[in-house]
């Protein structure tokens, strides 16, 4: 199994597409970081501009945290894009190609096949996640030193400096969690079709489809609302709250959990009763 | 060829909705033999042979392969076995090397490097191992395909038309490969090709299949040694056999006559009274070459002549 893995890891990381999610992520979060080198005082002001009426307030709050967290909050909604760009390929690719004729004449089951994909497309996932994670907190402490964290929600909510690192690991925990639903679903599409596009698009129009069921105030879809996914994705800013709000991240992860499961057996379920005809 | 079945299918059925793409075939194939599986494009032999590889499920009957049903042993079976399946497909974006290690790993062979060697030189793609195979010809994959196929040191191997694309060379290579494999490793061959002249020349036994049903199964020997021959008689002057015939019943009979050599359609049973006729007339024979030609079989056969 681990052998599978390992070879399902090269192809992935022997592709083009597999680093335009590492390039992306490379290139837009020091231009975040250079602008807000430049300008994020401003934004800073701005946000607190109310509180600073009545608080004084000391010490460097436009830190590595501050900026870790924000661009987690603001890169997080197009993490999903380039996660489906790599998940949407990892069956379908291989029917494209014409592959499955040279894999699955060997002696290498099915079910092993779909799980040595689908550990390696979980891997993919955390590498790009542990590379945003590298970019935007590590390279933002190196840059902006640490500090005080202004959360700026519902409310503001300042965490002290050796309160935050604790949750930044949490949160990227989650995310990993979250964002290998959206890849469970890539890979469910990527085994019913024969080309990749289809897998990308279709994992996407899903997302966006349930987003927009989340926010739109029809009575009648708000029994179905707490099921859907993508209600749950960035459920990481919780770690972020005081107190944290870990009963309401447990159910999250649970319906996240849940839908990993039900993606990955109906995948298993069509893919072993599949006839290779590519 | 030993009595020993390699491939034993029963009854074996394949529906796509409606279509019947494989219907009741009944097929073995003995320890040692080198099995031509021929048909006109759509006649199932594909299908077929995806059934053997069990990239295709079966809607009825049995495949067993080395005595032990494919539907419950199908990784140890698939262990023995090696496979071109139509054409040659690969990872274009690695090279020839890496494609074969991959295979070779999920196959089981932990230290594959001195193997990979040996069956990228045995295919001539030595000096292009580690070149993309995005930048390799038709033929060349074609090549690469049969190193995968034999990668393992297989025991049965299937070929799906493995001479496709390749240029004359490449055909006599894949012929002589196939007799080598067969001859002196003692490997069973399965082969499927519309190429009739290859599968004429390579095999012991064939099976033509049409509309997914099997219309004939026997020794190339037996099929291509009844009824009407195509019968070259090698004699020293042309120029006497040919006044010799001139106007007698076998001249109507007489296909071709050039380089010393008469080819006349024949039944079986009017060689030793055209011989007799030739020597009669001291003309020199110096071989006599029957031979039914395979093509002509094929087309009656698959035109439902037969």
């Amino acid at each position: 199994m681990l052998t599978l893995i390992r070879m399902e890891l090269l192809k992935i990381f022997k592709k083009w597409r597999t680093y335009i999610g590492f390039l992306a992520i490379a290139i837009l979060i020091p231009i975040i970081q250079i602008a807000t080198y430049f300008e994020g005082s401003g934004y800073l002001n701005m946000a607190l501009q109310g509180l600073k009426q009545q608080f004084f307030f000391v010490g460097n709050l436009l830190n590595g945290y501050f900026l870790g967290n924000m661009l987690l909050n603001s890169l997080f909604v197009h993490i999903p894009f380039l996660i489906v760009l790599v998940a949407g390929d990892l069956l379908a690719g291989e029917a494209t190609a014409g592959t499955y004729r040279i894999i699955l004449t060997r002696p290498v089951s099915r079910f092993q096949l779909i799980n040595a994909k689908f550990i390696a497309g979980i891997l993919y996932t955390v590498s790009l996640l542990l590379w945003m994670a590298l970019l935007s907190l590590g390279l933002s402490l190196v840059i902006f030193g640490s500090g005080e964290l202004v959360v700026i929600r519902q409310k503001i909510i300042i965490l002290a400096a050796n309160d935050v690192l604790w949750r930044f690991a949490l949160a990227y925990l989650y995310a990993i969690l979250s964002m290998s639903t959206v890849m469970a679903l890539a890979f469910l599409f990527s085994s019913l079709v024969e080309n990749s596009i289809g897998p990308i698009i279709g994992a996407l129009a899903v997302i966006i489809i349930f987003m927009i069921i989340s926010v739109l105030p029809i009575h009648s879809l708000e029994a179905v609302k707490p099921f859907l996914f993508t209600n749950h994705l960035d459920k990481w800013m919780e770690f972020f709250g005081d107190p944290v709000d870990y009963p309401q991240i447990f159910k999250s992860a649970f319906v996240l959990l849940l839908h990993i499961g039900g993606f990955y057996v109906i995948t298993l379920k069509i893919f072993t009763g599949k006839d290779i005809l590519s | 060829m030993s009595e020993q079945k390699i491939i034993e299918v029963h009854g074996l059925t394949k529906k796509f909705g409606k279509l019947t793409a494989v219907d009741h075939l009944e097929l073995n194939v003995y320890r040692g033999d080198v099995f031509g599986f021929l048909g006109p494009n759509g006649a199932g032999k594909s299908t077929t042979i995806r059934m053997l590889l069990s990239l295709v499920k079966p809607t009825s009957g049995s495949i067993q392969i080395f005595g032990k049903p494919l539907s419950r042993e199908r990784a140890r079976i698939l262990r023995r076995i090696g496979a071109i399946v139509e054409k040659s497909d690969f990872y274009l974006y690695l090279s020839a090397y890496k494609n074969l290690e991959i295979l070779a790993r999920i196959s089981g062979i932990a230290h594959p490097e001195k193997r990979i060697r040996e069956i990228l030189e045995l295919v001539r793609l030595t000096d292009r191992a580690h070149s993309k195979v995005k930048t390799f010809s038709h033929g060349m994959k074609q090549r690469l395909g049969i190193a995968q196929a034999l990668l393992h040191d297989p025991e049965l191997i299937i070929l799906d038309e493995p001479s496709t694309g390749l240029d004359p060379r490449g055909v006599k290579e894949v012929r002589d490969l196939i007799f080598r494999l067969s001859k002196e490793e003692g490997k069973t061959i399965f082969i499927s090709s519309h190429i009739l002249k290859e599968i004429e020349q390579v095999a012991n036994r064939l099976l033509i299949i049409n509309k997914g049903a099997a219309q004939v199964e026997g020794t190339v020997e037996e099929l291509l040694n009844s009824e009407q021959l195509s019968v070259t008689f090698e004699v020293d002057s042309l120029k006497k056999a040919l006044k010799t015939l001139e106007h007698s019943q076998w001249i109507s009979l007489l296909e071709s006559a050039r380089n010393n050599r008469l080819e006349f359609k024949l039944a079986k049973k009017s060689i030793p009274e055209l011989t007799d006729k030739l020597v009669r007339e001291q003309v020199k024979i110096s071989a006599i070459i029957p031979r039914r030609s395979l093509e002509d079989y094929f087309l009656k056969i698959t035109q439902g002549d037969l």
